[in-house]
């Protein structure tokens, strides 16, 4: 008799699964974040998804897909081959997809998708610990070009990677030629990295702001430069890389792609109602209270954009031996 | 002081209707599978994982269902190790020792008590071990570099001898397979996919939770239907359901050291609760066997492995929470869940997250007595459910994991991927190779190689930077003695299940 009734309270529980799994709609507008749920794929796709619904901008609610797999290669190959012109389908990316592209290790070239738009980023920051001999940005590059083995660096990507990539983009801008011979470290996140720092196992963290801000408020770390335009709004006191003569920025923005093949009418429509969204307050409020910047690029701009950071992410990819 | 106000808010985090909900359900399903010969905690946590993903639980909550299920289990497992003679589970192999002959002396209840009442003691003994050494940990864990982290992963590796046994030769084979698994997938330090073949569903890895659930529950599937289904154990009935107070009082002792001994090897990273029972039994038989009785109904013979198993499944939480290194099995499984949540589960944690460690540790002891209650008075309606005829069973079981694992990723080549795992685990068990040391090498593979190599990257190539800290130099030294402890335990293992052998033969 108990088992029976557990029977059923089990078997219950499994076609509940089953429903929330399958129950989409056939029509409805569909977001893919190409990572398991958490991470900031999916926060892009929830964030937009929930307040396109909201503000009318779509028909009903924006269903989201989790569709891990290759840092975004499996979702990419997926709307290359099945959906390139579903109009329908917007897809989540960041810099970091843009620098799988550039680095050739996604199924397809950039030019199989068309980019939408990015409406917020993280920024990059160089930082020490705060019992660092360095305080200024001038210094640190002085340091490494003097010396460009004399500092342990790291970060929350491998070698080539974005949190890499846009460190030798101010190693470059400094004067130091021998990239390659800067030591990178890489951990699973900026945390880590930071907490690695202040442990003394290393003496640079190039990652994003967002995730590292409460050691930024705790003072245990030192910020030497911003990678942004502007001063971060939160933290204007940060000086821009920019302001010390070093003309290099390192957003991580966050944005979306669609199909290759939809018509440039939808892809219009689609520009236009992301740029609806991007000016409401919803999104305004959302952005900022998950770390990021509002940014807005979109359309035609956004695309010469995506282009242009692909060309440089290969560039110093190749000079630093990661690509051939 | 600080740790009481933290667990006061703790309680606050897990009283919610939900999470009390959760919890209950949890012991309750725990204490089942526990019970059920066959399913013990790694299963069960496998089985219920993608249905916490399927239903959107927060990390807190699925923390706390699944938590609650790996108690329950240390609890259920001595059931059928008493009224059976066959162990709910692995680490419950002790308590058939001497829970048998009592239950065959007709001490059926005396036995059930004592063991629920040690169950009781040793996790509540964990879980105060839990609250006050965890934060400790974690804090000290600040100042472990990318070496020590390495030297850590070493000595996780030398003590899962302790746990999968007998045959050292297949525990290394399991454990290689694992270190194997882990290298499939883009390599995130160079960024070059390794053994991929190309496809782009393994330039993540093997998803972990996918190969335990395979690993686990597939394969446990595949083993029960291979059984005959209409071939029900024979259970011996419990007479009378009073226990005797005066029998649970005097082995008081016994339980306390259990609780020590079974602690400490919890703590250990990789070791986990089959050793902790183990070791306890060990250790109480040294002590008090003075004339000749273990073996043969000592209720001290119940009592100490069962505090033991139980302390030691707790302990096994501490390393996992503030250092992300699972202490067993079980926790392993754990982890890799928190994982996919994207917890990273580290020294940082407990600042990051206080609202998941302090909740889920008030959780525990909430859990505990709510295992109590349902382990004493309500013990006859778990041996009624222990005779679940498989038949009934494995189809729920089949579909739960299914259809759990698609609601994850959405994604036929996980079920294809989880497929093959099941069959893998269920050729390495028919071949009687434990599964855990392959899941430890399989979540612990990637990392270890990574802070191996950030050593490496951090001294420019200088080997000499592994053994360069103090605290390095002591997890080696640890290992080197757990490592000796390992052959000694093997030599009286050997001389133990030979023992065992007669008495079931």
């Amino acid at each position: 008799m108990f088992f029976q009734r557990l029977t059923s309270v089990k078997l219950g529980a499994a076609f509940a699964a089953a429903l929330t799994v399958t129950a989409v709609p056939a029509s409805a507008t569909e977001c893919i974040a190409p990572s398991n749920p958490g991470g900031g794929w999916d926060f892009t796709c929830r964030t937009i998804g929930r307040i396109l619904s909201e503000l009318g901008l779509v028909d009903g609610n924006v269903q989201v897909t989790n569709m891990p797999g290759g840092v975004g290669a499996v979702t990419f190959a997926m709307v290359a081959a099945e959906r390139p012109d579903d109009a329908d389908l917007i897809v989540a990316t960041s810099t970091v997809g843009i620098t799988q592209i550039a680095q050739g290790r996604y199924p397809a070239p950039l030019d199989a998708m068309r980019y939408l738009a990015m409406l917020g980023a993280d920024v990059g920051v160089i930082a020490v610990d705060n019992d660092s001999p360095i305080q200024t940005l001038a210094e640190l590059n002085a340091a490494m070009v003097e010396d460009p083995t004399a500092l342990v660096t790291a970060g929350s990507s491998g070698a080539g990677g974005w949190d890499h990539i846009r460190l030798l983009m101010v190693a470059q801008a400094a004067g130091v030629d021998d990239l390659g011979a800067i030591r990178w470290v890489q951990f699973d996140g900026g945390t880590d990295a930071v907490t690695q720092m202040m442990g003394g196992q290393i003496d640079v963290v190039s990652t994003d702001l967002g995730e590292i801000a409460g050691f930024v408020e705790s003072g245990d770390i030192r910020i030497l430069a911003a990678l942004s335009d502007d001063p971060i709004p939160a933290f204007p006191d940060i000086p821009t890389a920019i302001s010390q003569g070093i003309d290099v920025t390192g957003y991580n923005w966050r944005g979306l792609y669609t199909g290759g093949q939809v018509t440039d009418e939808q892809y219009a429509s689609w520009v236009e109602r992301l740029e609806t969204l991007y000016n409401s307050e919803n999104w305004q409020t959302a952005a900022t209270e998950s770390g990021l910047v509002p940014i807005w690029r979109g359309g035609a701009e956004f695309e010469a954009f995506v282009r242009e950071q692909a060309e440089v992410m290969e560039q110093i990819s190749r000079d630093i031996g990661v690509i051939e | 002081m600080e740790i009481l106000s933290l667990l006061g808010h703790g309680f606050a985090v897990a009283m919610t209707p939900l999470n009390i909900a959760l919890l209950l359900l949890g012991c309750f399903i725990g204490t089942l599978l526990g019970a059920l010969p066959g399913l013990g905690p790694v299963n069960g946590v496998a089985v219920l994982i993608p249905l916490t993903f399927a239903f959107g639980f927060d990390p807190t909550s699925s923390m706390i269902l699944l938590c609650a299920v790996y108690f329950g289990c240390m609890y259920g497992g001595r059931i059928s190790s008493i009224l059976l003679n066959i162990p709910g589970d692995e680490p419950a192999i002790m308590t058939t020792l001497d829970g048998y002959p009592m239950a065959v002396q007709g001490q059926a209840a005396n036995a059930l008590a004592i063991s629920g009442v040690a169950s009781f003691v040793g996790a509540t003994i964990a879980v105060v071990g839990l609250s006050l050494f965890a934060p400790v940990l974690a804090r000290a864990a600040i100042h472990f570099g990318p070496a020590d982290y390495f030297a850590l992963y070493i000595l996780a590796f030398a003590t899962i001898g302790g746990i999968a046994g007998v045959d050292p030769r297949k525990t290394l084979l399991s454990a290689l397979i694992g270190l194997l698994l882990a290298t499939v997938g883009i390599d995130p330090i160079s960024g070059v996919p390794r053994y991929t073949g190309d496809n782009y569903h393994l330039y993540d890895g093997i998803e972990p939770i996918v190969a335990l659930v395979g690993l686990f529950a597939i394969s446990e599937i595949l083993m029960l239907l291979e059984k005959h289904v209409r071939d029900r154990p024979k259970a011996i009935p419990v007479g009378s359901w009073l226990p005797q107070w005066g029998a649970i009082w005097r082995t008081r002792a016994a339980m306390l050291r259990g609780s020590g001994v079974g602690f400490v090897a919890g703590v250990l990273p990789g070791a986990g609760a089959s050793l902790g029972s183990f070791m306890a039994y060990v250790t109480e038989k040294q002590w008090s066997n003075k004339k000749g009785t273990f073996g043969k109904g000592d209720p001290r013979g119940v009592a100490a492995p069962e505090a033991g198993n139980n302390a030691a499944s707790g302990g096994a939480l501490i390393p996992m929470l503030s250092l992300g290194v699972p202490g067993s099995g079980t926790t392993a499984v754990l982890l890799a869940m928190l994982v996919s949540l994207n917890v990273q589960p580290g020294p940082l944690l407990f600042e990051r997250q206080p609202d998941l460690v302090w909740g889920l540790v008030a959780s525990l002891y909430m859990a505990n007595v709510a295992l109590l209650i349902l382990n004493l008075p309500m013990i006859g309606i778990f041996t009624r459910l222990m005779m679940t005829p498989t038949w009934a069973l494995m189809p729920v079981v089949a579909a739960v994991t299914f259809v759990g694992v698609y609601g994850i990723s959405n994604s036929v080549f996980d079920l294809e991927m989880m497929v093959f795992f099941g069959v893998v685990g269920y050729i390495l068990r028919k071949l009687d190779v434990s599964l855990v040391p392959l899941v430890l090498g399989l979540l612990l593979g990637g990392d270890m190689e990574r802070n191996l190599r950030r050593a490496m990257s951090i001294s420019d190539g200088d080997w000499s930077i592994l053994i360069a800290s103090p605290i390095s130099i002591v997890l080696y030294i640890l290992t080197a003695g757990f490592l000796a402890l390992s052959v000694w335990l093997a030599l009286r293992d050997h001389r133990q299940s030979q023992a065992e052998r007669l008495t079931e033969g």
